[in-house]
């Protein structure tokens, strides 16, 4: 009774690359040493400005601590994702996770409507998980948050960052205020590819306003995470249709925490009515697609689980065995353990892509 | 079946939890309004330590606008994705017929029938008292 308890696998646990974790602030004020004098008073005086339906209400989905594994808040005190300990201790060790990408979400200025404070709150942001995350943790790497509302200056937060091999892709907001194909988010997709850096695409909280389904707001939880499907649904096809692709063919989108299951439909659907509308849109030079299947990649968590586990694995046939990034989403309830999550069968080279290199390539890691 | 002596019934009072390490395996004991469960500390869906999860009760409803909390206190939430499990089967809610926990067998013993044995060596002064809370694996 009472004997040392570790519990290792036989054979070697395989190194993954997790595209999906997110640090938390420890305290409300964390930020404001990495802000500039004239915004940290902004931000003490005035705090953040935010479109937001619902008041007082979580606006993603929540099931266990307001959205957060129920085991992961920190003895110490803090948010679930606030401690670097921790976070090497339930997910980066025993997981055994080569490369970590963060996804900073709180009060990054993504979502900010004051373009000062956005511009200095994503800069912070930035400053921030460096400092704090991957300068102490080397398996960590970083996701330059931008001001997406006012592209002149996330193009500015871009070229400040992308020397700095530490940052990996660009983050955008999946709620934006207009479908990221207008073409006021350009300036943002011509920095990335002068940059050589993804854009990874996450859902936030707010929705800039909008109301998360685009009709209306979901009654229950269960329909609002659905949702997350809907938004990524609409920028895929707004990004590929507003030409996005066809003026910047070296950009790379990655969509995260937004289901993959629905690719094809999409794809089936955008193919038969081009062929009607194709003198609308005589910007596309190949049927939409295409450039779906070239420039846009996917996460797993939340992965599709179809009763008959094997139905996924068609899923993942059509868009591609490297075009799939394993992801966690920890400290948020929904995480995915690697070794339960994927209840289908694949090859060890299809394993292997999945969980690491796909993910190796693409953000050239190393 | 082997059967491990946990600790003092008086250690795991109603309303309490207890997670110990029984022959290499992480176990968790409850003790809900005198009744004791024993259940594997592992989530068979998604992995989690299962036993650090909310103690709650069965949500039902027989159509929009009605839901009532049933069976208090008999089941456990997984901390991760929520998934429900009947502590006295280990038998999940979610996909009854493909998922549960790992339970084992619990109950309470006297200190008396757990040191009397069939043979007699050198003797020291024992004290037996209380009961004891005994698990088979």
């Amino acid at each position: 009774m009472n004997a040392p308890f570790i519990e290792q696998k036989a054979r070697q646990t395989l190194a993954v690359v997790d595209c999906d974790i997110h640090p938390a602030h420890r305290t409300p004020g964390e930020l404001l040493p990495y802000l500039e004098p004239r915004w940290r008073e902004h931000y003490q005086t005035h705090g953040v400005h935010v479109r937001q339906a619902l008041p007082s209400a979580l606006m993603y989905p929540r099931m266990m601590a307001a959205g957060m594994r129920a085991d992961s808040l920190p003895e110490n005190g803090g948010p679930a994702g606030s401690d670097l300990d921790l976070l090497r201790k339930q997910h980066l060790d025993p997981v055994n996770v080569e490369f970590g990408l963060l996804m900073a979400l709180s009060k990054g200025g993504m979502e900010e409507r004051n373009p000062g404070l956005a511009a200095a709150l994503s800069r912070a942001t930035n400053d921030w998980q460096i400092d704090r995350w991957v300068r102490e943790e080397p398996r960590l790497r970083a996701g330059i948050v931008v001001p997406q509302e006012f592209p002149e200056a996330a193009v500015a937060e871009i070229e400040r960052c992308a020397g700095d091999r530490r940052y990996v892709q660009i983050m955008l907001s999946s709620r934006p205020s207009d479908p990221l194909g207008h073409r006021r988010y350009w300036p943002i997709y011509e920095a990335a590819e002068r940059a050589g850096l993804p854009i990874g695409l996450h859902p936030v909280g707010y929705n800039g306003g909008h109301p998360s389904t685009g009709s209306g707001w979901p009654t229950f939880y269960l329909q609002e995470h659905y949702v997350f499907v809907a938004c990524m649904e609409a920028l895929a096809a707004s990004l590929i249709i507003e030409g996005v692709f066809e003026r910047f063919p070296k950009l790379k989108v990655v969509l995260v925490e937004g289901g993959f299951g629905w690719a094809p439909a999409l794809a089936w659907r955008m193919d038969k009515h081009f062929e009607k509308f194709r003198n609308e849109v005589a910007h596309l030079k190949r049927r939409p697609s295409e450039y779906l299947r070239e420039h846009i990649w996917w996460t797993t968590q939340p992965i599709e689980e179809p009763a008959q586990s094997r139905h996924i694995v068609e899923i993942i046939d059509w868009i591609g065995w490297d075009r799939l990034f394993y992801s966690s989403d920890y400290p948020h309830w929904d995480y995915d353990n690697p070794s339960f999550a994927f209840k289908f069968p694949m090859t060890e080279e299809q394993r292997r892509k999945i969980f690491r290199d796909n993910a190796m390539a693409l953000y050239r890691l190393a | 079946m082997s059967r491990h002596v946990v600790c003092p019934a008086a250690e795991l009072p109603p309303g309490t939890r207890k997670v110990v390490v029984i022959d290499g395996r992480e176990i968790g004991l409850f003790n809900v309004e005198g009744r004791l469960h024993a259940l594997l500390n592992r989530c068979p869906h998604g992995g989690a330590a299962i036993c650090s999860g909310v103690v709650t009760g069965l949500s039902q409803s027989s159509g929009p606008g009605d839901y009532r909390l049933e069976r208090r206190g008999e089941f456990l939430r997984c901390p991760w994705h929520g998934w429900e499990f009947d502590m006295a089967t280990g038998q999940s809610w979610c996909d009854p017929r493909r998922t549960r926990v790992r339970s084992f067998e619990v109950r309470r013993e006297t200190g008396g029938d757990l040191v009397m044995g069939p043979y007699v060596a050198e003797r020291y002064h024992v004290t037996v008292e209380d009961t004891y809370i005994v698990v088979d694996l």
